[in-house]
């Protein structure tokens, strides 16, 4: 091939062009793939809010509700169990749940809106397993000072009564609380705040 | 009454002539095969590379037939499962022979790596066979991983859960990049199905690419051997390696002996057990995905939990991430971390021996614990062995160039 007479300077140079402009195209072209990705809108429409009944849940017990195919835990605490709560602040990585994701509602000692009813997405954290609610006080397998909690049996993750994370175990953060309302005294609605509440 | 032989033949030949002027057929076999030469000391080792690219095989074709019997749906997957279990003719067969094949190709692949290591097969000039090789690993994992998601049980579900989760300790980007992962807001039809889409097309796309990278990076450079010399150094007048043979007759019918006696044993195991006491198939995956109920004891199929057990190790969950990332992606670098001046094993000092024995022995023994249930002292001992698995690469690093290594030959030994 004769390679006299060639402008090396404008070869490169329509080189460097042709693959930009392709490399451009190819990036835009990829868009629509990688979108296709996200959740659908049949997805986002499923995650409505749900609501839950309260009238027999009694003091102690735990109810478990699916939002956005989630399980969301509602307990229903007793002051008791409440007043332990200050007690393991020491225990406790982040005990003013500043570093933890909830309405700013629950961004209080008992992490609700109502002391008496923690509403709590009970995904752990850390890789987000369900752990299991053991209430009882008094030494555990996995604790000899057990105050009562969550505790998750896949990476021995342990949680109070509010969902607050112990030091020392994997999970990151406290157990999230979604958003929720109370529409009257008995009835809790599951994905929408109150009124004026971020 | 047939023709004369010698006109057979001579008709034969002008029918290759024929060929070869338009598709080098004549040309490949002998590159690859008839005229490539390999090193004639190949040991019990060098099986592990031809049984891995059989079983390859033998996971495309199974697949296909499950393929034709599955449904990628989280309604149906569990039952059209169990529908290829019970109904389908053959359908049990064919199902315990991909599944049984997932667990054998991993064990493969770790002889095949351990090989590697023993006798500097990553070495120079091999290092880009080592990292295609790496390549194909990674990809071997996300294949294994989204295959055990597809019968949709328990562990299924749950490892998900676990595996995706991972992403989002990336920070910023973690929890948007989870759900982008998933498809939905937790693991759902979505990312059934479009993990059964990667899991039948693109990921077994890209490992026959990197196959075949893989054995053109080794055709260029040729295979090491256990004496870890280059063969291509003493070659005859016609430019023959002296202690070369060419592949075919001499290794492939030594492969074939390697694939009858590895499929004596597959094939004991996929009819007397093929669950391997639920380490092929775990117990928890024969119960349908619940998203409401996690399994007590969650925990990936054997070939994952070395790492997972480092990821166990770590009391913090974006550090376990991290060090559980860094541990596989360590192996890429191990070209370069290996500065002794001799490849083989059996030219280094006891010192290196040790090494390696503690190192492989570090890998079994997390993936015991990566399996267990994790009680305290368990936790203490993955947290040692997960030391002494990166201290295998940094002591490597500083400890190999030094190393007092024995006379190499200029000839391979037997």
């Amino acid at each position: 091939m004769p390679t006299d007479g060639v402008n090396n300077g404008r070869r490169r140079f329509l080189i460097a062009t042709t693959s930009v402009v392709g490399a451009t195209g190819v990036g835009f072209a990829a868009v629509p793939f990688l979108e296709s990705w996200k959740p659908s809108a049949k997805a986002q429409a499923v995650g409505a809010p749900v609501q839950v009944n309260l009238e027999n849940l009694e003091p102690g017990q735990m109810l478990k509700v699916q939002w956005r195919g989630q399980t969301i835990g509602i307990l229903r605490r007793t002051e008791q169990t409440l007043g332990l709560l200050p007690e393991l602040d020491d225990r406790i990585r982040d005990p003013e749940s500043q570093d933890s994701e909830q309405p700013s509602f629950a961004q209080n000692e008992s992490r609700a809106l109502r002391p008496e009813y923690l509403v709590v997405n009970m995904h752990c954290t850390h890789l987000g397993c369900v752990p299991t609610v053991v209430p009882q006080v008094g030494p555990e397998p996995f604790d000899d000072d057990w105050k009562g909690g969550f505790f998750c049996p896949c990476h021995k993750s342990k949680f109070d009564m509010a969902g607050r994370v112990y030091k020392g175990v994997p999970a990151p953060t406290n157990l999230r609380i979604p958003p929720y309302s109370f529409i009257d005294d008995q009835t809790l609605l599951i994905g929408v705040n109150p009124e004026g509440v971020a | 009454m047939g023709k004369p032989a010698s006109t057979m033949s001579k008709k034969a030949g002008a029918f290759m002539n024929w060929v070869d002027e338009r598709l080098p057929v004549t040309k490949f076999y002998n590159d690859h095969l008839a005229k490539y030469y390999a090193p004639k000391n190949f040991n019990f080792w060098y099986y592990m590379g031809s049984l891995a690219l059989m079983i390859l095989v033998m996971q495309i074709l199974t697949g296909i037939f499950l393929t034709m019997h599955y449904k990628p749906s989280a309604e149906l997957a569990f039952a059209s499962v169990e529908y290829i279990m019970r109904d389908v003719e053959w359908g049990w067969l064919i199902r315990y022979m991909h599944s049984t094949g997932a667990s054998f190709f991993f064990i493969v692949v770790y002889l095949h790596m351990f090989r590697a290591l023993l006798y500097g097969s990553h070495r120079k000039p091999r290092e880009l066979l080592w990292i295609l090789g790496m390549l194909i690993y990674l990809t071997l994992m996300a294949e294994a991983f989204m295959g055990y998601v597809l019968p949709w049980g328990q562990m299924s579900y749950w490892g998900a859960q676990v595996i995706i989760n991972l992403f989002g300790a990336i920070p910023a980007i973690g929890e948007p990049l989870t759900e982008w992962i998933r498809g939905d807001y937790f693991i759902s039809d979505a990312t059934l199905n479009r993990f059964f889409a990667l899991h039948v097309i693109a990921l077994p796309l890209a490992l026959l690419a990197l196959v075949v990278l893989h054995l053109a990076a080794l055709h260029e450079t040729g295979s090491n051997n256990p004496d870890g010399i280059e063969i291509k150094k003493n070659k005859d007048a016609d430019g023959i390696p002296l202690d070369g043979i060419p592949f075919h007759p001499y290794y492939t019918v030594k492969d074939i002996f390697g694939v009858s006696m590895f499929l004596l044993i597959f094939a004991f195991i996929i009819f007397f057990w093929p669950e391997a006491g639920g380490l092929f198939l775990e117990h928890d995956n024969f119960v349908p995905a619940n998203p409401l109920v996690t399994p007590e004891h969650i925990k990936p199929v054997w070939y994952f939990t070395p790492f997972y057990a480092i990821l166990k190790a770590v009391p913090d969950k974006l550090m376990g991430v991290m060090l559980m990332g860094v541990s596989v992606m360590i192996l890429f670098f191990v070209p370069w971390l290996d500065r002794s001046p001799v490849k083989s094993i059996r030219y280094r000092p006891l010192r290196f021996k040790l090494m390696l024995a503690l190192f492989a022995f570090a890998f079994v023994r997390l993936g015991m614990l990566g399996m267990a249930e994790g009680t305290p002292s368990q936790t203490i001992e993955m947290r040692i062995w997960t030391f002494v698995y990166f201290a295998f690469f940094i002591l490597l690093y500083f400890l190999s160039p030094k190393e007092r290594t024995k006379p190499v030959p200029d000839r391979v030994t037997h």
